[in-house]
């Protein structure tokens, strides 16, 4: 019996690793997604700064049949701007297929600190909207976010941009728009991506705010992001409003194809170390169960004798493995949860990610189900062989033996 | 004229090994119901090799056997079990019993396993078996911690409970002191003389051997 006990654990073992595996690769992958992906809209909607695609040489027939590189208009004619802003906005607004969307002034500026001028970006957006669907809040360290639209004139600097303006919440900053305008701000808060870049040049401030310091009217904006309810539907949805509104749309799977083949490769090595060690387990049970047949030789010519025939040991053969599969299975199921939860209670702090206190798990029943599915699928099969060998037992030669 | 329980009809049997050597020749005879037969002969002379024949056992011989006078060629392997299982009791020279389960349960699992009676019936027919050899007292303890003698009451206790047409044994008594031979002999005596059991007994025990109703003495793998 101590033998099966052996198999079982076996069992427990790699139950419990490929469960704990699982939910922890997958909190990874979920955390080091959502590291980017929470701040990706899934479409981005703007215009971007090009060469006017009317050029004078294409308004003549003669060159109609050419490729033409003659380019007299300059990009400067077109606008950053989105043209009709509030048009596209009620668009969004009304179609079932979006979640929200957070509508965004995209303003490169100078910061001043003295003499010296620092080149940076206010990002002036909606703050609920942006918070609610871009988790803005989340990576605000000092200060609330909610400032932005209660303080007028306020910003929230990045945590590298706010120590190089050896600016505090509650200073003013200097900003110089590309106009050439001075603009005070006060400074409401500070907040940390953990994408160094970005953290030292990015700052946010209100729409409002932007479109004053930029000496625009209240209709402008330059970037409009936007949430899908299912992600899948970005490149579709982003090209019918590129061609509705004569914008540039950009999905998230082009912008961060890499993301998805991370995740996939996280996953796929995860099942694949899994199920490696259901198998090594399977291999163990198998050997453990030809052990116990040559074991119980004279148990089985007993049987056989007092009338028990080949399929009914193999029966019996092949339900203690599915025990030792079940019990094993059960239990591992039991450990890599609390395994799963332990791990989960483990602090696990680091700039780039404010809100995680310790290490991710995500808990997913499917994992169980797979889990007990292939813990009761190795021992069958490991217990196949095993068994029918058993049957085959002659019970003279073991009888005769003695 | 009496019921024919078992009946052999010119059974042969060989070895290869490597050589082929005729094992079993022109063994015919018949046992009667309630007979208590001894086999009788040498060391080596193929009282084992006929018997696992006549329990169905080994299927690899040539001639004819008939129990309860049903024809035993060509039967496939579950049915020649479920034949063993409801026909047949055995007892063998080493006890045999299975170690993981308590007395009580290795008297039942041919009963369970016969599915005639329900678990509770059958557990009520072993504890009667037992107490009629007088080891009721063993019922609840491991199979591994009775002693040598008592194990050998306990297979018979296990023989017995389907109510088999003959009961078998290869040398029961072999292993066992002349204390416990004797009564494990005073139970074959008792079984045929009360409850017309029919018995074959495998010995190389003259005494053992007198005292039955009828030897049948085995010579070079022919019967005389
Ligand atoms: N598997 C086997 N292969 C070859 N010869 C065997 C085998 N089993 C038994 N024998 C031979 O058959 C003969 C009869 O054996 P057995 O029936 O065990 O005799 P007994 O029970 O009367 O002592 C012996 O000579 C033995 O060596
Ligand atoms: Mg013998």
């Amino acid at each position: 019996m101590e033998a099966n006990q052996f198999a079982a654990i076996g069992v427990t073992f790699s139950i419990s690793m490929f469960i704990t595996l699982l939910s922890f690769m997958t909190g990874l992958n979920d955390l080091l997604d959502g590291l980017i992906l929470n701040r990706t809209p899934h479409i981005r909607l703007y215009n971007e700064i090009k060469p006017n695609k009317d050029q004078p040489v294409n308004t003549t027939t003669a060159f109609k049949d050419h490729y033409n590189f003659i380019r007299s208009l300059k990009s400067g004619g077109s606008r950053q701007e989105i043209y009709n802003s509030a048009a596209v906005l009620q668009a969004l607004k009304n179609d079932p297929r979006i979640l929200g969307y957070a509508p965004k002034i995209f303003a490169p500026v100078f910061f001043n600190d003295g003499s010296i001028s620092i080149a940076g970006v206010i990002n002036g957006i909606e703050v609920e909207a942006e918070s609610n669907y871009f988790h803005f809040n989340d990576y605000i360290i000092e200060g609330v976010a909610a400032d932005l639209k209660k303080v007028s004139n306020s910003i929230i600097l990045g945590k590298g941009l706010a120590v190089n303006l050896l600016a505090d919440v509650g200073d003013i900053v200097q900003v110089t728009t590309s106009q050439g305008e001075q603009f005070p701000l006060k400074v409401v808060g500070v907040f940390q991506t953990g994408i160094q870049d970005f953290d030292k040049t990015q700052s946010y401030a209100s729409i409002v705010s932007v479109q004053k310091i930029l000496g625009k009217a209240g209709t402008y904006i330059t970037d409009i992001q936007v949430k899908l309810k299912d992600v899948k539907t970005a490149p579709a949805v982003a090209v019918v409003y590129a061609d509705l509104f004569q914008l540039d749309a950009l999905d998230i799977q082009t912008a961060n194809s890499q993301f998805e083949t991370g995740s996939f490769i996280r996953t796929l090595i995860s099942y694949a170390v899994g199920i490696t060690l259901l198998i090594v387990a399977g291999f163990g049970i198998y050997n453990i169960l030809n052990m116990m047949i040559f074991e119980k030789m004279d148990s089985i010519a007993i049987l056989k004798a007092t009338g028990f025939s080949g399929r009914d040991v193999k029966r019996i053969f092949l339900l203690i493995a599915l025990s030792i599969g079940f019990f094993g299975g059960m239990i591992g199921l039991l450990a890599g949860l609390g395994l799963s939860a332990l791990i989960d209670q483990i602090p696990f702090t680091t700039a780039s990610l404010p809100t995680v206190k310790t290490y991710p798990i995500h808990y997913n029943p499917l994992f169980y189900v797979i889990g007990a599915a292939f813990s009761l699928i190795t021992t069958y099969l490991a217990g196949w062989f095993p068994s029918r060998k058993a049957s085959k037992i002659d019970p003279v030669i073991i009888i005769r033996g003695k | 004229m009496s019921e024919k329980i078992l009946e052999a009809i010119n059974i042969y049997k060989e070895f290869h090994d490597p050589v082929t050597v005729p094992v079993l020749q022109d063994i015919s005879f018949s046992i009667n119901k309630s007979e208590f037969v001894a086999v009788t002969g040498k060391s080596g002379c193929g009282k084992s090799t006929l018997l696992y024949i006549l329990s169905t056992m080994d299927t690899d011989y040539k001639g004819a056997l008939f129990i309860d006078n049903e024809p035993m060629k060509n039967k496939k392997e579950a049915q020649l079990a479920a034949i063993r299982n409801q026909k047949i009791g055995f007892v063998f020279q080493f006890h045999y019993l299975l170690n993981e389960f308590t007395v009580l349960q290795n008297v039942m699992l041919p009963g369970l396993k016969l599915n005639k009676y329900s678990a509770k019936e059958v557990e009520h027919r072993a504890m009667e078996k037992l107490t009629m050899l007088g080891i009721e007292k063993l019922a609840l303890k491991n199979a591994n911690r009775v002693s040598g003698g008592e194990k050998q009451r306990v297979a018979i206790a296990r023989a017995l409970i389907n109510d088999p047409v003959i009961i078998m044994g290869d040398e029961p008594t072999g292993n066992l002191d002349k204390k416990n031979s004797e009564i494990v002999f005073d139970i074959f005596k008792q079984l045929a003389l009360e409850f017309k059991q029919t018995l074959l007994i495998v010995t190389h025990d003259e005494g053992f051997a007198k005292k039955t109703n009828r030897i049948i003495e085995m010579e070079d793998g022919r019967i005389n």
